[in-house]
C-alpha cells in the first residue's frame, strides 16, 4: 500500500515538474522576446494572419478526423490522402491545362469554382471507396485492426498517385486575382489569406447547419451516440456512416484547394504532414467535437506560426523555426495534461472510451 | 545459475571471435582473412605484407567493386546517373590487370540508415576491393566509418558536405571523393554575392541535412571572411510548407541583401515563392543551390524564378573523352545524362582502376593480389589524374576534385550559366 502511494506521488510530482518547467520556459522566453522588441507590430500581425490561414486548413481537415471518430471511434489515418487526392488530381488534369491555355486568368472565379468542385468530388470518391472496401468489413473487428488498415490505405493511395501522376512537385498556377495585398486592420494582408479565412468560415457555418438543422445531420449525431439504438429507430447506419465520410472528405477537398492556392505546389506526399497536424488539432480540440476540431486547428496554426518567435527567440535558441513542430506537439501534451479530453471535448463515456 | 553464466561466457567468446573474423580490422592480431592465408599453391607462395590484408582473385575470377548510390525513391535519378558513370567506366576499361571487373550495385537510400546498411553489406563480402559511393552526404557519414573500420576504401562521386573530409568531424582514413567540397561552392556564392552583386548583408537557411547545413555554413564563413555580415542563420524542416514565419523572422533580423537557401526542391520552391510575399524582403536577392536545379524545380518555382540565382557544379565539361562518354551513355541507357555527377563517378572508377594496376601483384598464372592498405595509399597519393572533370589531385583527407562552380539563373525555363 505504501509503495503504491509512493508511486502515485512520484508521477504526480513528475507531472508538476514538467508543467512548471514548460510554464517557466514559456514565460521567460516570451518576456525576453518582448523586452528585446525584435519584431514590429506589422510583423506580429503577419505572424497571426499566417497562423490563422494555416490553422483554417488544419481545421477543415481536422473535421474529417473528428466526424469519423465520432461515429466509428477509429482514427482514419488515410484522411490526409483524401485531402491530397482531390487537389492533386484537379491540379494535374484541370488547373495546369486551364492555365496553359490562358483560360484560368480570364475566368479566375469560374475556374477556381470548377477546380474546387472537382477536388471535392475526387476526395469524396476516394473516401467512399476506402470506406466501402477497407473499413466497412472491419466495423466489428478490434479497434487496432481498422487503425492499421487506415495506415495501409494511406500508403496505398500515396503510392497509387505517385505511380499514376508522378513523384515530382507539380506547380499550381498563380492567379492574378489572388496576388497582392489588401490594407486591413492597420496592416497589409495577402488576398489569398483573406480568401482562405472567409472560405473556411463559410464551410464551418455550412457544416454546423448541416449537422444541427438537417435530418441527415441528426442521423449522424444519433449514430455517433449509439449505433444500435439508431438502427432500431430506423436509421440506415451504413448509409449514415458513408455520409459522414463524404462530409469529411468534402471538407478535406476544399482544404486541398486552399492549400494549393496558398503554397502553389502539390505533391503525392503533401497529405501526410497536414494529416498528422490536423489529427493533432482534432485531439487538441477534443476528438469527436466539431467546434473542437475547428478551434483546435486554429490554435495549432497560430501556435506554430507565432510560437517559435514568441517563446523560443527570447531563449536564444539557434534556428528556432525548426522547432515549430516541437511547439505544436508540446502544446498538445500540455493540453492533454491539464485537460485530457481536449479543449472542447467532453469526458468520454465508458462505452466510447 | 552457474551453468547459465558459463554458457553465456562461451557464447560471448564465440561471438567475439566471429565478429573479429568478420571485420578484419587493421588492429586484428589474428591471422588475416581466410582467403589471404590460403595462398594459391604455387612453388613460391605470395606473402601478403600489407598492414590491413590482401584481396586475392584467382586467375578466372573478376575483380569485384561495389557501388552504393541512391538508386530508388525520389532522388533515384541522382544515383542512377552516377551508377551509369561507373558502368561505362568499366565498359571503356575492359580488363584491369588481366581481370574482368564485376560491379555489385547497392542502394544508399539517401539516408544515414541506408548508408549504414549498404556499408555493412559491402564489408561482409571479403572479395570486394572498394566502393564508389555514396550519393548523399547523409549516407556517406555512417558508411565512411563502416568502410574505413573494415579496412576498405570508398570514393564518392557525389558527396559534397565539408564534414566528410574534415578530420575533426566525419572523415575516416578510407574516404575519398571526386565531387567538390562545398567549402568551394560556399566560397563561390559568397564571392558572387559580395563582389559581383555588391551586397554586404546576407542570411542563410538550411534544412538540417548534412549537405545543406554544410553548404550554408561554408557560405557563412566565406561571406564573413570577405567582410560581409550574416544577419540571420536559421533552419526549416524538410516537409515544412509555411515558410512565411521563418522569412518574417529573417526580415526582422535585417532585412538582408542576400538570402541563400541551398535546400531541396520542395522547400526551395516554397521559400522562393513566399520570400516575395513577406514584408521587408522585397529587395532581397534570393539564391538556391544544386539541390534545387532540375526541371521539376524550375516548374515548381515558376514566375518566382525572376531575379533568383543558383550555385552549382559547372558540368560543361569539354574534351573527346566526354563526347565518347555521352555517346555511350545515350547508346546504353537510351537517355541523355540524368543528373550532374556521372562524370565524377567515371573519374572515381578510373582512379580506382589505375591504383589496382599500380599496386596489384599479378602472379604468372594470373592470380592477382591487392593490398588494401596499399590501395588506400595509392588513392590518397593520386596526383595529376587526367579525368573528364579535370585534373584530379587528392589531398591528405581525400578531397580529389578539380572543383568548378558556376552561378546560373533561369531564362525561359532553362538554367543558364552567367558566372564566371
Amino acid at each position: 500500500m505504501r509503495s503504491r502511494l509512493a508511486n502515485i506521488d512520484f508521477i504526480g510530482v513528475f507531472l508538476w515538474v514538467i508543467r512548471a518547467a514548460i510554464i517557466v520556459a514559456v514565460v521567460w522566453g516570451t518576456t525576453a522576446t518582448i523586452l528585446n522588441n525584435t519584431y514590429t507590430t506589422r510583423q506580429w500581425t503577419d505572424f497571426l494572419v499566417f497562423g490563422v490561414a494555416q490553422g483554417s486548413m488544419y481545421a477543415l481537415i481536422a473535421i474529417g478526423y473528428t466526424l469519423v471518430y465520432g461515429v466509428l471511434f477509429m482514427i482514419n489515418f488515410a484522411h490526409g490522402e483524401f485531402f491530397m487526392s482531390g487537389i492533386f488530381t484537379a491540379t494535374v488534369f484541370l488547373a495546369l491545362p486551364m492555365d496553359n491555355a490562358g483560360w484560368l486568368d480570364r475566368n479566375p472565379l469560374l475556374g477556381l469554382l470548377i477546380i474546387a468542385v472537382v477536388s471535392m468530388v475526387i476526395s469524396v470518391v476516394i473516401a467512399v471507396v476506402t470506406e466501402r472496401i477497407a473499413y466497412r468489413h472491419l466495423r466489428t473487428a478490434p479497434r487496432l485492426v481498422p487503425l492499421i488498415t487506415a495506415i495501409g490505405a494511406s500508403f496505398f493511395w500515396q503510392n497509387l498517385y505517385r505511380g499514376l501522376l508522378g513523384g515530382e512537385q507539380k506547380p499550381f498556377p498563380q492567379l492574378e486575382v489572388l496576388t497582392g495585398t489588401i490594407p486591413m486592420l492597420g496592416t497589409e494582408i495577402q488576398k489569398v489569406h483573406i480568401v482562405v479565412i472567409i472560405v473556411t468560415i463559410i464551410m464551418l457555418i455550412g457544416l454546423n447547419f448541416f449537422i444541427i438543422r438537417t435530418k441527415t445531420g441528426k442521423a449522424i449525431r444519433s449514430v455517433a451516440e449509439d449505433k444500435e439504438v439508431a438502427a432500431l429507430m430506423g436509421i440506415d447506419v451504413d448509409r449514415t456512416i458513408t455520409i459522414t465520410f463524404i462530409t469529411g472528405a468534402a471538407m478535406a477537398g476544399i482544404a486541398g484547394v486552399l492549400y494549393a492556392m496558398v503554397y502553389r505546389q502539390v505533391h503525392f506526399f503533401m497529405g501526410f504532414i497536414p494529416g498528422i497536424k490536423a489529427f493533432t488539432a482534432a485531439v487538441l480540440g477534443g476528438i469527436g467535437s466539431i467546434p473542437g476540431a475547428a478551434i483546435g486547428g486554429l490554435f495549432l496554426g497560430m501556435f506554430e506560426s507565432v510560437g517559435p518567435s514568441l517563446f523560443l527567440k527570447g531563449l536564444g535558441i539557434p534556428a528556432f523555426n525548426q522547432l515549430k513542430d516541437v511547439i505544436a506537439f508540446t502544446m498538445l501534451v500540455l493540453v492533454l495534461i491539464f485537460r485530457p479530453q481536449g479543449i472542447l471535448g467532453e469526458p468520454l463515456a465508458e462505452k466510447k472510451a | 545459475m552457474k551453468r547459465t553464466f558459463a554458457m553465456l561466457s562461451v557464447l560471448m567468446v564465440a561471438a567475439m571471435i566471429l565478429s573479429a573474423c568478420g571485420q578484419a580490422t587493421p588492429e586484428a592480431t589474428e591471422p588475416p582473412d581466410v582467403e589471404v592465408t590460403e595462398a594459391p599453391e604455387t612453388p613460391e607462395p605470395f606473402e601478403c605484407d600489407d598492414d590491413i590484408g590482401c584481396v586475392t582473385y584467382a586467375p578466372d575470377e573478376p575483380i569485384r567493386i561495389a557501388s552504393a548510390l541512391v538508386i530508388t525513391g525520389p532522388d533515384s535519378q541522382l544515383g542512377l546517373d552516377s551508377q551509369y558513370g561507373v558502368e561505362i567506366a568499366i565498359d571503356f576499361r575492359g580488363q584491369v590487370a588481366g581481370h574482368d571487373v564485376e560491379l555489385q550495385a547497392e542502394d544508399d537510400g539517401c539516408s544515414a540508415e541506408g548508408g549504414q546498411a549498404a556499408g555493412q553489406k559491402i564489408v561482409s563480402d571479403p572479395t570486394i576491393i572498394g566502393v564508389v559511393g555514396t550519393s548523399c552526404s547523409g549516407a556517406g557519414v555512417p558508411m565512411s566509418r563502416v568502410i574505413s573500420e573494415a579496412g576498405y576504401f570508398m570514393v564518392s562521386p557525389s558527396n559534397t558536405s565539408p564534414v566528410l573530409t574534415d578530420p575533426d568531424n566525419a572523415w575516416n582514413p578510407g574516404y575519398l571523393r571526386t565531387a567538390h567540397n562545398d567549402k568551394v561552392q560556399g566560397a563561390a556564392i559568397a564571392d558572387y554575392a559580395f563582389n559581383v552583386l555588391g551586397l554586404t548583408t546576407a542570411a542563410a537557411i538550411h534544412d538540417g541535412d548534412p549537405y545543406t547545413e554544410g553548404l550554408t555554413n561554408a557560405f557563412r564563413e566565406s561571406f564573413q571572411a570577405l567582410g560581409g555580415t550574416i544577419v540571420a542563420y536559421t533552419a526549416v524542416n524538410k516537409g515544412d510548407t509555411d515558410m512565411r514565419p521563418v522569412l518574417t523572422d529573417v526580415a526582422a533580423a535585417g532585412p538582408p541583401g542576400f538570402l541563400y537557401y541551398p535546400v531541396f526542391t520542395a522547400e526551395c520552391a516554397l521559400l522562393s515563392k513566399q520570400a516575395l510575399e513577406v514584408a521587408g524582403l522585397e529587395d532581397t536577392v534570393r539564391s538556391a543551390a544544386d539541390g534545387c536545379i532540375s526541371d521539376a524545380a524550375a516548374l515548381a518555382i515558376g514566375d518566382a524564378s525572376a531575379g533568383m540565382y543558383w550555385s552549382g557544379p559547372d558540368i560543361a565539361f569539354a574534351g573527346q573523352l566526354y563526347e565518347d562518354f555521352r555517346a555511350a551513355y545515350l547508346d546504353k541507357y537510351g537517355t541523355e545524362t540524368l543528373s550532374v555527377f556521372h562524370a565524377h563517378a567515371f573519374d572515381a572508377t578510373n582512379m580506382i582502376f589505375d591504383c589496382i594496376e599500380s599496386v596489384g601483384v599479378l602472379e604468372d598464372d594470373g592470380t592477382l593480389h591487392i593490398g588494401r592498405d596499399a590501395m588506400r595509399a595509392c588513392l590518397y597519393a593520386t596526383t595529376g589524374f587526367d579525368g573528364i572533370t579535370g585534373t584530379l589531385t587528392c589531398d591528405a583527407v581525400g578531397d580529389c576534385a578539380d572543383p568548378k562552380i558556376s552561378i546560373s539563373e533561369i531564362q525561359d525555363g532553362d538554367y543558364v550559366k552567367i558566372w564566371p
